[in-house]
């Protein structure tokens, strides 16, 4: 008997390589990083673009991700590469996948780069927290306390057990704005339906580490410097990814 | 007045529990319409989790069917786990629709597609937290109007208090039927309250109402006689028969789903129906006769269906796929269809056939030869002729030969345990036929990496088929038996490492039982084990045994009949079972005969199927004014090729 073999031709080859600037916004926030990665290859279907495929028994569309915003965070800032295997211009591919995707996972930029998402292209975030009911107050002594720490050890349960991080070394900026304030946030990062008349927003940029530091753990090692900061989750966005620059974060 | 959505109220929760993207909706392809633009408005129900909820045929067909009327608004509800049952609870927020988080309570109609009759707890954790009285005699005109149907409602007995209409059958137009009585009603001004609607469905004689009918018992507990207890209610309820599939081409485009659930592929079913007379198979006999969708039509639903989900597989759903009149062309054409564009195409292979086998060949063309099932249903040639699956040991083995010599490595076989007239020995014969198939496979691939892996369960016996009437095996039986096969699997040096034993103890299959043969008295079961913390009865992690005998010898305290009674008891010709008001046009001796022909003494009887054969009698085509409809058309989908093993015949 001979070994089985996919029959057929080898698949097209991929002629065209787009990085995909795409957010999770609203009640897909809640969709995890497989959710969203099964939510594009469907997309990419719909949308009827040539996406490429590997070869082999199991060919899977070569769409690769960046790491994602945790399940329950919001994004402004995720990216995706995609392979096509004919040329389609960046705008069409935008508009074809925003009409196929569910709304909530929306395309933002589609820019053509074969650079691909290795970690050295994606070495930092900026995230914002809403911490409603407080006000900016209260909250700036517990920031400079906490900026003022050396180490800010924290641990945190993932499935693959418990976790401990420096939440402090891995803080690049972390600033305190009133919600009012304009440069707490465009709409986008706002606009999940929350009611926030008052309220602070935390602006932070975090190096991205392995384990990573997430805003949740940033904001526990808050709430062990006081516990003016509230337990119960806040609404939490990704403003922006991409490499450390002087200024913040360099957006891909 | 318009209805709010519940969701601002839940979204401060989803990050307290377990995949929270199952309860925001929003998915491609959901429905929200207007509160106010429409009349008639129903919530559908699936009585377990979104994972398991989202993909099932029945809830998405009556989803597009429906709003796809004017007028008619539906929405899709599911269980909660209980984590956010807790929580729901304690914030007081309501049973809600994932669509647009409108609480189920507000709707005029609560439809439930009831797969498992161990989805019944479910069914009361949604009526509470709805906020809907759990008995129909307690509900006024404020709550909806709470409609099962499904396999498992095929027998509503035991869940009848609960329930204030069901449906037997498919679901297509009587959703329809019971939306425009429902639109006349509401119009009129609701004349006769709750009870003239139900009366004015009731009438029709295609919706039960079981408060409309009484049943009285003798003093051993049997049921003396159900009838109907006002007038203008008919003595029997007829099940509904969709005829011309072609017609009523659903799900057209599916909710697809941004949570990973059990099957992730757009489904088209390619017949309805099954005549094949197994025994013990409830499917098989309520859903008679077979009626075959065309291939072009199946062609054009799996073109726009894949167009509209963007899903990478498509099933070919039925009851025995492999028995449509042209699915050799529906394989061929399909697989010549989407070859090379990464779309794969799947059968749930059933039958012990080799013809199968070359059937799934041509729909994995491209893919990894990874399974393939079959289902022999019992180990032994005697126990098989019992239950009518007319295959032999022969059959079984040319099967597996051709499968693992065109490349497939793991060959999965399922049995049920506790079959009528089963003893050890027929059980144990499920090792040896195992070892059999290993050593056809080694020596027709002169490999040693072939595997088997044997799948076995407790056989229930269900409403209208011919056990309706058996013992059902205790599970202590059961579980000394399946201990025996795996002890025997295990024991075998030479093939015991290449079979694989998958088997549930038999304790689930006895409340299984119980819910599927029981009677009103039952009602006070289920309420009692709910209350005592049953839900999700169908997962093992959830299911606690003890908890439903407590509840069992509590609620039936006092009674003549207890658990046992219900289960392990046979019953005889005379005796008035709860579901025989209910029609499925199975011919009550025709089942008889067959279930007489099953025991008999000198060897089972066997039963042809009657789309090759002439007709055997079973009643469902004169009762219910329904015929055959099989093919073959003759039409081909483009992209054509005759797969070569046709030429030597079926």
């Amino acid at each position: 008997m001979s070994k089985p073999a996919p029959r057929g031709a080898a698949p097209p080859p991929a002629v065209q390589h787009l990085l995909i600037r795409y957010a999770k916004r609203g009640k897909m926030r809640f969709a995890s990083h497989l959710d969203v990665a099964r939510a594009f290859e469907r997309g990419v279907r719909r949308a009827g673009l040539p996406v490429a495929y590997s070869a082999g028994f199991t060919p899977h569309p070569k769409i690769s991700y960046a790491g994602g915003a945790p399940t329950g965070v919001a994004s402004e800032a995720e990216y995706l590469s995609l392979a096509l295997t004919s040329r389609n211009e960046a705008g069409v591919v935008r508009e074809r996948l925003n009409a196929a995707l569910p709304d909530g996972i929306d395309v933002i930029a589609v820019t053509e780069d074969a650079g691909g998402l290795p970690a050295s292209r994606l070495t930092a975030s900026e995230w914002q927290v809403i911490l409603p009911g407080l006000t900016p107050d209260s909250v700036a002594p517990v920031v400079r306390k906490f900026l003022a720490l050396e180490h800010a050890p924290v641990e945190r349960l993932t499935s693959k057990g418990l976790r401990r991080m420096d939440a402090r070394s891995a803080v690049v900026t972390l600033d305190v704005h009133g919600l009012e304030d304009d440069s707490a946030g465009d709409d986008n990062a706002v606009g999940h339906g929350a009611d926030h008349d008052a309220g602070t927003a935390l602006r932070m940029v975090v190096r991205h580490t392995a384990p990573a530091v997430r805003p949740d753990d940033v904001l526990a090692a808050l709430r062990e410097v006081s516990d003016v900061i509230p337990t119960a989750p806040p609404l939490m966005t990704r403003l922006a990814q991409g490499s450390l620059g002087e200024s913040g974060v360099v957006a891909l | 007045m318009s209805v709010e959505s519940v969701y601002p109220l839940l979204e401060p929760l989803l990050p307290q529990i377990r995949k929270p993207v199952q309860y925001v909706g929003g998915e491609v392809n959901s429905t929200v319409k207007e509160w106010d633009e429409t009349d008639v408005r129903w919530a559908l129900f699936y009585p377990d989790a979104y994972e398991v909820g989202l993909p099932n045929q029945g809830i998405a067909i009556l989803y597009e069917v429906l709003n796809e009327q004017p007028g008619v608004l539906a929405e899709r509800t599911y269980s909660v786990w209980p984590d956010l049952e807790r929580l729901m609870r304690e914030q007081d927020i309501p049973q809600f629709t994932v669509d647009a988080h409108r609480p189920v309570g507000a709707f005029d109609l609560l439809g439930i597609s009831f797969s498992t009759e161990l989805g019944y707890t479910n069914l009361l954790t949604a009526l509470d937290l709805a906020k809907i009285p759990l008995l129909s005699a307690e509900r006024t005109d404020a709550h909806p109007v709470v409609v099962a149907g499904g396999h498992a409602a095929f027998n509503p007995e035991p869940i009848a208090d609960f329930l204030d209409a069901v449906v037997l059958g498919d679901g297509e137009e009587a959703v329809l039927a019971i939306t425009a009585l429902v639109r006349e009603w509401k119009r009129s001004g609701r004349p006769g309250g709750r009870d003239g609607l139900l009366l004015s469905l009731a009438a029709t004689g295609a919706v039960y109402v079981p408060r409309f009918y009484d049943v009285r018992y003798l003093p051993d507990g049997r049921i003396e006689r159900v009838e109907p207890n006002r007038p203008g209610v008919p003595g029997s309820v007829r099940k509904h028969t969709l005829l011309d599939l072609d017609a009523w081409p659903y799900p057209k485009a599916p909710v697809v789903p941004v949570a990973e659930t059990v099957h992730e592929r757009y489904s088209v079913e390619i017949f309805r129906g099954c005549t094949r007379g197994c025994r013990f198979c409830q499917a098989g006999m309520i859903t008679r006769p077979v009626r075959e969708r065309s291939i072009t039509t199946v062609g054009k639903m799996v073109e726009s269906g894949i167009a509209a989900t963007g899903f990478a597989e498509v099933g070919l759903l039925s009851l025995s796929s492999a028995d449509h009149s042209e699915i050799n062309e529906i394989a061929v054409d399909l697989a010549d269809c989407y070859e090379g564009s990464n779309v794969g195409l799947s059968l749930p292979s059933t039958r012990v056939d080799a013809f199968n086998v070359t059937l799934a060949d041509e729909l994995s063309r491209n893919g990894k030869r990874s399974g393939l099932t079959f289902a022999p249903e019992g180990g032994s040639e005697r126990m098989r002729a019992v239950i009518n699956k007319m295959v032999t040991e022969d059959d079984l083995i040319r099967t597996v030969t051709t499968a693992y010599s065109s490349g497939w490595r793991q060959v999965k076989l399922y049995f049920m345990c506790g079959l009528p007239t089963e003893t050890d020995d027929d059980v144990l014969a499920i090792a040896d036929l195992a070892r059999h198939v290993i050593a056809a496979g080694r020596k027709a691939t002169g490999r040693r990496d072939i595997r088997c892996t044997v799948s076995i369960g407790g056989f229930v016996p269900k409403p209208h088929t011919p056990f309706q009437w058996a013992a059902q095996c205790p599970p202590g039986v059961v579980d000394t038996r399946l201990r025996a096969l795996g002890a025997a699997l295990r024991a075998d040096r030479a093939y015991g490492k290449a079979i694989g034993y998958r088997y549930h103890d038999g304790s689930p299959s006895l409340i299984e039982g119980l819910l599927s043969r029981g009677d009103r008295r039952v009602a006070r079961v289920i309420l009692a084990a709910w209350r005592d913390g049953a839900r999700f009865d169908g997962w093992g992690e959830y299911f606690s045994f003890t908890r439903w005998t407590d509840a069992a010898s509590r609620a039936l305290a006092g009674e003549p009949v207890d658990l046992d009674w219900y289960t392990t008891r046979e019953r005889d010709y005379g005796e008035v079972l709860p579901w025989d008001h209910l029609d499925s046009g199975l011919d009550r001796d025709w089942l008889w005969e067959d279930w007489q022909a099953a025991v008999a003494p000198d060897g089972a009887g066997e039963v042809e199927d009657c789309r090759w054969t002439p007709c055997y009698e079973c009643g469902v085509c004169p009762a219910m004014g329904t015929e055959i409809q099989t093919g073959p058309t003759g039409e081909r989908l483009d992209g054509r090729r005759m797969l070569p093993v046709l030429a030597s015949g079926r």
